[in-house]
């Protein structure tokens, strides 16, 4: 959503403004003088530049201007605006192109004391339990004692593939599940091959269960979902089932503002609140997991820290910590979309008044993401066997929920970070068997390991696993070769081939990456909105630098905004060694067994060999041809992987190949959650008359015209639609009948220049008009084609009223503001809407004069007192009202106008004064059959924007005498003069009972000739008539007055139905009835 | 008037909804208040504000057009809207809209200005509460902070799918009106009282 700034008004959002094409395209002064060519130039022909474009812009739903703006319309941006009448900035720049503040080497805080280098065993020193292992109660083989965040006092039981178990408040049903000794969860898409259990976040890519109760809900990752007593999932091959019955959950949306969104509560997203928090600023920190810490909750380090920070946090009064909450799109003008998760975790308990989840629609001054990195895997045979893991995710579910993912651990590693997940699953109990290391020379880490008791295999990496279906065995080998190979048997594969930076919402921003040489990633590297990267997102790995680059970018965001950072307290944290990670995407070695590259869409190296065999050259290519990174987790895990492997097939460096697009939503969103409450009876605005209750009461059924209810026929007892039109028919043509007319839009016209402006825009004279009058008048568009109609009424020297067709009241007064405020701001006239002021009743039938007459004392009702086109003042029931002798049905009507308030009351005293006459209510079907009597056109009916009042038959309605008016130049257009353009005309079919459906095509032959059929024409609106007694049509018709009498032939199904074209006025061609 | 005078009384857009805005207020307990204000005086003022209609429009009503977009001044029981640069609405108390409109056009003498009663065309809902900002937030994108949008402040904008003239009233806590075309009306309460069923 972009914020565009109105020149009056300031920025609002987009949705607030019309567009309205190229600006600085004025009306030429004398069209009369201009070439057919020049004319068309005018009327057809726009620039379409790429970069900087000046256009037209007006704040339909804010202050009605109509304004300049300078878009780049490459970017978007909005770079100038300027009011209507200014000139066009000279040079507008486009918003600089900010890089990522380098990565802070800022002077590291004091720490009190450096502490041990060694990553902190975790709590306590106990050791995992004996037990069962599978079902049923707390003790498990895979539950550690006392490790983890869980809350142990509270019991949960769940079911999962039809079996009981019990977990902990704290587990998610992925770390519940691996206490109790399950890791399968799920079998693959394509292939049908066991999966497991692969990782601890949103990254997931095997573990998508379905939810079966409370609610269904289909393609959750097991790693995200909380668990709660009464969960009830079941795997799934790859693909959910949506629900069958309507979600009974609320969802809701919210706006917010803030001067700095953080996106992640881990490390670098705490600091960067911390320092922002007491400076009076408006943070939100979103984090998607129930509580802060980020990676800290998965290491379990510096816990007392992050509680301290968060209770500083939720102690700020402009401080909002929004827990439990994805942002998922990062849009122009720093607006965000977030959805929290609000009662998700409370299953069966969930409040029903409180919303299941909530959108933020978050628009934010500055925006610091703190996303954190995802580890990602290597392709080697069989790397999807359950028990394979990503090393940190298994050191998550061990700090974290206290659930041992396997007993018997190998590690695989490219990297150095492995090493720490080594060492605590160690500490843990898990025998670590040995780490495989892909570097020669693995540095300070592995000492480490060997210190603590793990053998660490430098240069080698794992060449197959086995197990059925979980795994039992892996195979090693020496880097790169085949002999050598030693099996170790065990039950857990940790894999770390890297790390991703979370770099989705950066570059949804329009941000570039760039590739990192040291890191053998992509990394966020300039942008041009308000944003910074910290922490792991950036590429940082080094807890103290990343823990002083999230505080610096915080302050530099309030600081911004004027306010004053503090320097929060950071935890001391110890330097780690470091030695480079080697970049490995494809483990070599020969083998028959698939490696998988996107676990989740079964994609193979091999796949990705023939996709760059067939010829592709390009990622977003390799990715459509295989489906590679397409899937839910949107290759979270895979997606750099399957660059690297792309760029090993082709013989190119990863850096050449960069990665596919990354779009909303970062992460799948439910679309209960995106519809919110804009559903059912709130799904669209209803706008309803005063007597809309009246209607409904006697039984009306409805059309939608806009927005708009209005009654479309009162059926009575037993009554089909055509009886119950025929009928009402019959009453306004032979009796008296009325309808609700109050949607018809009306505009206020006042000024000394009213007359002036009329007569610009209407095709008519409307100054001549008699204060006390009415004029019919079109409107129509510079090209000539009919825009809109309605009556013009004078009220004084200085002031009409204008009505409008119901649809259009906007758009024509839109119309009328953009004439004024760009082209003929000197006129002194101005325009109001008064739809809503006036409720408008027809007064229909040779018997209205009697029934007006008898509630108007003191009105002269008689046609020479009060003729045809004159409207009065006067009480009608006694209420003040504005009649108006106008007729859209040929009979003798008036419109009589009064204030809403009071509409209710004129209708009942209307429909007992009527009584004795048979008043009949109507609705717009029998308004329409009337008027198609007629041949009165509906604009948007039986025009499409195509058609000249001349077309339509109504030459009379077009001034010869006025100099100009908008459309006036295009009638003299060679297209606008064609003999056979389409006429508006009658058709009467043969047999009189036959119904055209309408949009029916009409040819000339009797014999349906072969395609291409030539045709003449179509049926715009289609009747039975009660007073012709037979059926009738309106259509446009190529030359279609030059063929009256003609006999045409419509297809309608596998008939030619004959008819005969007629002229358009079917019913009293004199207008004999129009005076009663 | 004269004795054929109907005495029926008048109905409001929201009248037929009253009773529920006024069950939900009651059941917040406090925190949300929601009722129609019926029937207020509106007039719609288009002059130029350059012009010498203006300072003399504003001499006649006691307090001059606000010139600053988005801002609303008060005088007794007149509360004048910015609307757009040539363009402000009248707020007074039911039935004062012809008085008013006689002293601006008497006050603007032979200059042009434009004077429309729009009293019918919006209905006024209070919104008010400790929770009314909350409510609010669920469906119009401004920022309703108060110190983006105190007392004072108005906007033309949006609530939900429909348009609004939304004002913060003078005193704290006094909360908002929410001005909305009349044909709206019934939509716009449902959707209040929808999104009011957190808080009640």
């Amino acid at each position: 959503m972009l914020l565009i700034p109105c020149p009056w008004c300031g920025p609002r959002d987009e949705a607030e403004f019309h567009y309205g094409g190229q600006a600085h395209v004025p009306y030429p002064q004398t069209p009369a003088s201009l070439t057919d060519e020049e004319w068309a130039r005018y009327l057809f022909f726009r620039d379409n530049p790429k970069g900087p474009f000046a256009e037209r812009w007006t704040h339909a739903a804010g202050c009605r201007r109509w304004f300049n703006a300078v878009r780049d319309t490459s970017t978007n941006e909005v770079l100038a605006v300027y009011r209507a009448g200014e000139e066009r900035p000279a040079t507008v720049e486009p918003r600089p192109v900010t890089s990522q503040p380098s990565p802070a080497q800022p002077a590291r805080p004091a720490f009190e004391d450096e502490a041990s280098s060694v990553p902190k065993r975790g709590p306590g020193g106990g050791s995992p339990q004996d037990g069962t292992g599978r079902g049923g109660g707390g003790e498990s083989l895979f539950r550690h004692s006392t490790r983890g965040r869980i809350d142990r006092d509270t019991p949960l039981t769940f079911t999962f593939d039809g079996t009981e178990y019990q977990g902990f408040r704290g587990d998610t049903l992925a770390s519940a599940l691996l206490a109790n000794g399950v890791i399968q969860a799920g079998t693959s898409i394509k292939l049908g091959r066991p999966r497991g259990i692969f990782s601890a976040g949103v990254e997931e890519p095997n573990a998508v269960v379905q939810i079966e109760a409370p609610f269904p809900e289909p393609m959750l990752p097991a790693t995200t979902v909380e668990l709660y007593d009464g969960l009830v999932a079941s795997s799934l091959p790859g693909q959910g089932r949506l629900a069958t019955e309507p979600d009974p959950a609320r969802y809701d949306a919210v706006h917010a503002h803030c001067d700095l969104l953080i996106v992640g509560a881990g490390p670098a997203g705490l600091a960067a609140a911390a320092a922002a928090a007491r400076s009076g600023a408006r943070v939100i920190l979103a984090d998607d997991q129930p509580e802060p810490g980020g990676s800290l909750l998965g290491t379990a380090e510096h816990l007392d820290w992050v509680a301290d920070v968060t209770g500083q946090l939720d102690a700020a009064p402009d401080v909002r910590v929004l827990r439990r909450t994805t942002v998922f799109g990062y849009y122009d003008d720093n607006h965000l979309l977030a959805v929290e998760r609000r009662t998700n975790h409370l299953g069966a308990d969930a409040p029903e008044n409180v919303s299941r989840e909530r959108v933020w629609r978050i628009r934010a001054r500055h925006v610091v993401l703190a996303t954190g990195a995802h580890e990602r895997s290597l392709a080697f045979p069989d790397n999807d066997r359950p028990g394979v893991m990503l090393a940190a995710s298994a050191r998550t579910h061990v700090n974290r929920h206290g659930a041992l993912p396997g007993r018997h651990a190998l590690v695989l590693t490219t990297n150095d970070s492995a090493y720490a997940a080594a060492l605590d699953l160690a500490a843990a109990g898990v025998a670590v068997a040995a780490i495989v290391d892909t570097r020669p020379e693995p540095g300070e880490w592995a000492k480490r390991a060997r210190a603590a008791g793990i053998e660490v295999l430098p240069g080698h990496a794992v060449t197959g696993t086995d197990g059925d279906p979980r795994l039992t065995a892996v195979t090693v080998a020496p880097y790169g070769q085949s002999v050598g190979q030693r099996e170790y048997a065990v039950d857990l594969l940790l894999v770390s081939g890297g790390w991703n930076p979370v770099a989705h919402l950066f570059s949804q921003s329009g941000g570039k990456l760039r590739y990192d040489e040291a890191l053998g990633s992509f990394v966020p590297d300039t942008c041009r909105q308000a944003v910074e990267v910290v922490g792991g997102a950036s590429g940082l790995h080094d807890p103290a630098e990343v823990l002083a680059q999230g505080a610096a970018a915080g302050a530099r965001a309030v600081e911004a905004e004027g306010y004053t950072a503090e320097t929060p307290s950071l935890p001391d944290v110890a330097a780690l060694p470091q030695t480079p990670p080697m970049h490995v995407y494809v483990v070599p070695g020969a083998s028959d067994a698939p490696r998988f590259v996107d676990l989740q869409r079964d994609v193979t190296v091999d796949d990705l060999a023939r996709a760059t065999g067939a010829g592709m050259r390009s990622v977003e290519h390799t990715k459509r041809y295989t489906t590679a990174g397409t899937a839910n987790d949107q290759g979270k895990t895979s997606g750099v992987l399957a660059s690297g492997v792309v760029a090993e097939l082709l013989g190119v460096d990863i850096s050449a190949l960069g990665t596919t697009t990354f779009r909303p939503p970062y992460t799948p969103v439910s679309f209960a959650a995106l519809a919110g409450r804009d559903r059912g009876a709130l799904s669209d605005p209803v706008r309803t008359t005063a007597l809309h209750a009246w209607h409904v009461a006697h039984g009306a059924l409805f059309e939608n015209v806009g927005q708009w209810k209005r009654p479309w026929y009162y059926p009575r007892d037993g009554e089909d639609m055509e009886a119950a039109v025929l009928r009402e028919c019959r009453a306004a043509r032979e009796g008296v009948a009325f309808m609700d007319a109050s949607t018809l839009g009306k505009i206020d016209v006042q000024g000394p220049d009213a007359g002036v402006l009329l007569d610009r825009l209407y095709t008519n004279m409307m100054s001549t008009l008699k204060v006390g009058m009415i004029r019919y008048g079109v409107m129509c568009r510079p090209d000539g084609m009919v825009f809109d109609d309605g009556t013009v009424i004078r009220l004084a020297q200085d002031r009409f009223l204008v009505t409008t067709t119901t649809g259009n009241a906007a758009a024509v007064l839109d119309w009328m503001e953009e004439w004024l405020q760009t082209e003929w701001p000197e006129l002194k006239v101005h325009c109001t809407s008064v739809t809503e002021q006036w409720a408008t009743v027809a007064l229909v039938g040779p018997k209205s004069r009697e029934v007006l007459g008898s509630l108007a004392p003191r009105l002269a009702v008689a046609n020479e007192d009060f003729p045809f086109m004159a409207w009065r003042e006067t009480t009608v029931a006694g209420i003040d009202a504005r009649v108006c002798r106008i007729s859209f049905s040929g009979e003798l009507a008036y419109e009589i106008n009064v204030s809403p308030w009071a509409a209710l009351a004129l209708w009942e005293a209307l429909y007992e004064a009527g009584a004795a006459y048979g008043i009949t209510p109507y609705g717009t079907e029998t308004m329409h059959v009337l008027r198609a009597e007629k041949g009165y056109p509906i604009i948007g009916q039986d025009t499409d924007g195509t058609v000249t009042p001349q077309d339509l038959g109504m030459s009379w309605v077009v001034s010869k005498k006025k100099p100009d008016f908008v459309g006036k130049r295009s009638y003299a257009r060679a297209d606008t003069v064609r003999p056979d353009r389409k006429h508006l005309v009658g058709l009467l079919p043969e047999d009189h009972g036959t119904l055209l459906p309408e949009g029916t095509h009409l040819i000339a032959d009797s014999v349906l000739p072969a395609p291409p059929v030539p045709m003449l024409g179509h049926v715009t609106s289609s009747y039975r008539s009660a007073a012709l007694g037979r059926t009738f049509a309106l259509a446009l018709i190529k030359g279609g007055r030059d063929r009256i009498g003609e006999r045409l032939y419509a297809p309608v199904g596998d008939r030619l139905v004959p008819v005969t074209v007629a002229g358009p006025v079917l019913y009293d061609p004199e207008g004999a009835r129009r005076d009663g | 008037m004269a004795d054929d005078t109907l005495t029926a009384p008048l109905r409001s857009p929201l009248s037929q909804v009253a009773d529920r805005l006024a069950a939900a207020t009651r059941t917040s307990e406090g925190a949300i208040r929601l009722a129609e204000l019926p029937f207020l005086a509106q007039l719609n003022v288009r002059l130029d504000a350059k012009g010498a209609a203006a300072a003399a429009v504003g001499l006649a009503l006691d307090v001059p057009l606000p010139l600053q977009p988005n801002s609303v001044v008060r005088a007794g029981e007149l509360t004048v809207l910015w609307l757009g640069p040539d363009e402000w609405l009248l707020v007074g108390p039911p039935g004062s809209g012809p008085e008013w409109e006689s002293r601006i056009r008497e006050a603007a003498g032979d200059e042009p200005v434009a004077v429309t009663d729009v009293s019918a065309q919006r209905t006024t809902l209070l919104v008010t509460g400790p929770r009314a900002r909350d409510l609010l937030a669920h469906g119009c994108p401004l920022d309703l902070h108060p110190r983006a949008f105190d007392s004072g402040r108005c906007a033309q904008t949006t609530l939900g799918r429909t348009q609004i003239v939304l004002v913060a009233r003078g005193e704290p806590r006094a909360g908002f009106w929410v001005l909305v075309r009349s044909s709206f009306a019934g939509y716009l309460a449902d959707w209040l009282l929808d999104a009011a069923t957190e808080y009640i």
